[in-house]
């Protein structure tokens, strides 16, 4: 009996390996693909931007010029906005973390909670913007305020932050947590001297990536309304300001050619400031991770 | 203290009976649970909060607009001064048209990305380009939306004479790329959990890498792959920026991705930077549109999640 038919099998064989190159270059090219997309973006951006990129940029406010306008009331309003989301989403997403992997017990509340936490982070960025406005620009009367915008973004960023603390406080191992209570600490005592310790890093990480998201997210902003030409610096937490995504959409938008120029420089602003955050949390990761 | 002359006596037992007997540490022991319990209710009222806040508004929508006229209307202009039209259909094709170009660039690519770094690449490459798409997933979809504008449409221009400065192509490829990391990892952890002796099976029996990759890894991993997608969909329709920049405002109920549409999210955008008042039966569009929008992407991350668990193969 003939199980292998030599000839025919040798006969197929090379359109076979002919197959496999030519898609293995597929699969490559597809890869590289992204790579090739970052790059142009990047060139265009720095090629579009830099000339418009200088210390007066920094400094001014907006213009009806472009060779006037800068982004100062973006720029620093973005700061303050960071310092409103940075503290509510980090409390509440590490707060409700550790409910969930310290304190609660398998039940159907749980597994709604957690359920809840994942369809969260599928809604549509500009869906919450409709509740920040309803909630808390009308509602709370908060206005187009700092605050509305900080609370509005850390809803949006809080399912990010408590996957990620969730991931980080399961990585710490279980003899750490039971040499503690062998010790006779408590259970507060061993989630604070222990477990947060340890799983800080991670909840770092994860953190500042969701914090970026806050800062370069324009739609929500711009269904609370917040204001694009704006001469002043925020004074507190309840006055107006803007945010560099905006001001950014704002000059995009604009039909004056040079405009983009100033876009493209306000897109580096942009940028810089989340590679600064991005660094930030990989030197976290390499510093002070730790493995068990 | 208990290793302190003239304090012998006192051994660990009664450290931990003095400890247990301090009320304040009582206290907080019994007050952390139900703060951090409130802590983690904050996410569900932010689902209650949405989902009444769109309800309210919808509903006094529905109050100035007929029901039926909504969801089956072919024409969307509410600026209209002296007949305003409210049927949501042209804003639902020019979602699903973006929906779709973007489908098309990023589910090929995307899985093809996936099939290389999973099947193909060694692992100093994969330590190369799983942060890179990881930087293109972080990008603003601001930057993306003035890439569309001022880079994509230029050159498609070139290649597509007729092709409008807002229109629903470039918006739809540029979707695409942003949703492609997305879709590669995601779909690259899928083939990652296949099991290698399923690789080393067909291996032996003599097959290519492209076809264990094709029969063996993918079929394997399609629960992981479809859900991706389906993830990769609700992104697109959700998106906003790069619609609203390149995408243009001309709501149509047609199937031309050559001239300008309009999205459900590039609407609201377009009347929230306008000055419709509050209360105007344009202000409470938004809500309806939002909720019509709400509903899309929660089928999607439902139908994800049932995908994933209902076949998922275990090995």
């Amino acid at each position: 009996m003939n199980y292998l038919h030599e000839d025919r099998v040798k006969k197929r064989m090379a359109s076979r390996l002919i197959k496999n190159k030519l898609l293995k270059s597929f699969f490559l090219g597809a890869t590289l693909l992204s790579l090739v997309v970052l790059a142009i973006l990047m060139y265009r951006m720095i090629s579009q931007g830099h000339a418009y990129l200088n210390w007066d940029f920094l400094t001014n406010f907006s213009s009806r010029f472009p060779q006037n306008a800068g982004i100062k009331a973006a720029l620093i309003g973005s700061l303050w906005l960071l310092a409103v989301v940075a503290p509510v989403s980090l409390l509440f997403g590490v707060g409700a973390a550790v409910y969930l992997e310290e304190y609660a017990k398998k039940s159907k509340l749980t597994t709604f909670i957690q359920m809840n936490i994942s369809n969260l982070a599928g809604v549509p960025s500009i869906v919450f913007g409709l509740l920040g406005l309803t909630i808390f620009v009308r509602m709370l009367s908060l206005g187009k305020s700092v605050l509305a915008a900080g609370f509005t973004m850390s809803l949006l960023i809080l399912p990010v932050i408590i996957v990620a603390s969730q991931e980080a406080i399961r990585a710490v191992p279980k003899d750490l947590r039971e040499a503690s209570y062998g010790m006779g600490a408590t259970k507060w005592q061993t989630i604070v001297k222990i477990v947060l310790p340890s799983a800080i890093p991670g909840i770092l990480t994860g953190g500042i990536l969701a914090l970026s998201r806050a800062i370069g997210e324009t739609a929500p902003l711009v269904v609370l309304g917040i204001p694009v030409i704006i001469h002043f610096l925020p004074e507190g937490l309840l006055s107006e300001f803007t945010a560099l995504p905006m001001q950014i959409f704002d000059w995009a938008k604009r039909p004056q050619e040079e405009f983009q120029y100033v876009a493209a420089a306000g897109i580096l602003v942009l940028m810089i400031v989340l590679v600064i955050m991005n660094s930030v949390a990989i030197i976290i990761r390499n510093k002070f991770s730790k493995r068990y | 203290m208990v290793g302190k002359p003239g304090h012998d006596k006192l051994n660990v037992q009664d450290l931990i009976e003095q400890s247990k007997n301090k009320g304040a540490k009582k206290f907080i022991e019994k007050l952390m649970p139900k703060l951090l319990f409130i802590t983690a209710l904050v996410s569900v009222l932010a689902t209650v909060g949405i989902v009444f806040t769109l309800i309210f508004e919808t509903v006094e929508f529905f109050r100035r607009v007929p029901f039926i006229d909504y969801i089956f209307g072919t024409e969307w202009m509410p600026f209209s001064g002296t007949n305003p039209t409210y049927g949501i259909l042209p804003l639902i094709v020019g979602t699903l048209k973006v929906t779709a170009i973007a489908m098309a660039v990023a589910v090929p690519l995307g899985l093809a990305a996936a099939i290389y770094l999973s099947e193909y690449a060694s692992e100093s490459v994969r330590k190369v380009i799983k942060p890179i798409l990881e930087v293109l997933a972080g990008v603003p979809t601001i930057v993306y939306g003035f890439f569309a504008l001022t880079f994509v449409t230029p050159l498609l221009q070139e290649i597509i004479p007729g092709l409008k400065i807002f229109n629903a192509l470039s918006p739809g490829i540029v979707v695409g790329i942003m949703i492609l990391p997305t879709i590669a990892s995601l779909s690259e952890d899928a083939m990652s959990s296949v099991p290698k002796s399923m690789r080393e099976g067909a291996l032996a029996l003599g097959s290519t890498k492209l076809e264990v990759a094709l029969k063996i890894v993918v079929p394997a991993a399609l629960s992981g792959i479809l859900a991706s997608a389906v993830l990769g969909i609700s992104r697109a329709i959700g998106e906003t920026m790069i619609v609203s920049l390149a995408g243009g405002a001309t709501p149509k109920f047609d199937g031309q991705v050559t001239d300008s549409i309009q999205t459900m999210t590039a609407y609201i955008v377009q009347v929230s930077t306008g000055d419709a008042g509050y209360g105007t039966t344009i202000y409470y569009s938004i809500y309806a549109v939002g909720f019509t929008l709400f509903i899309f992407t929660l089928l999607m991350n439902l139908i994800a999640g049932f995908i994933s668990k209902r076949f998922r193969e275990e090995y």
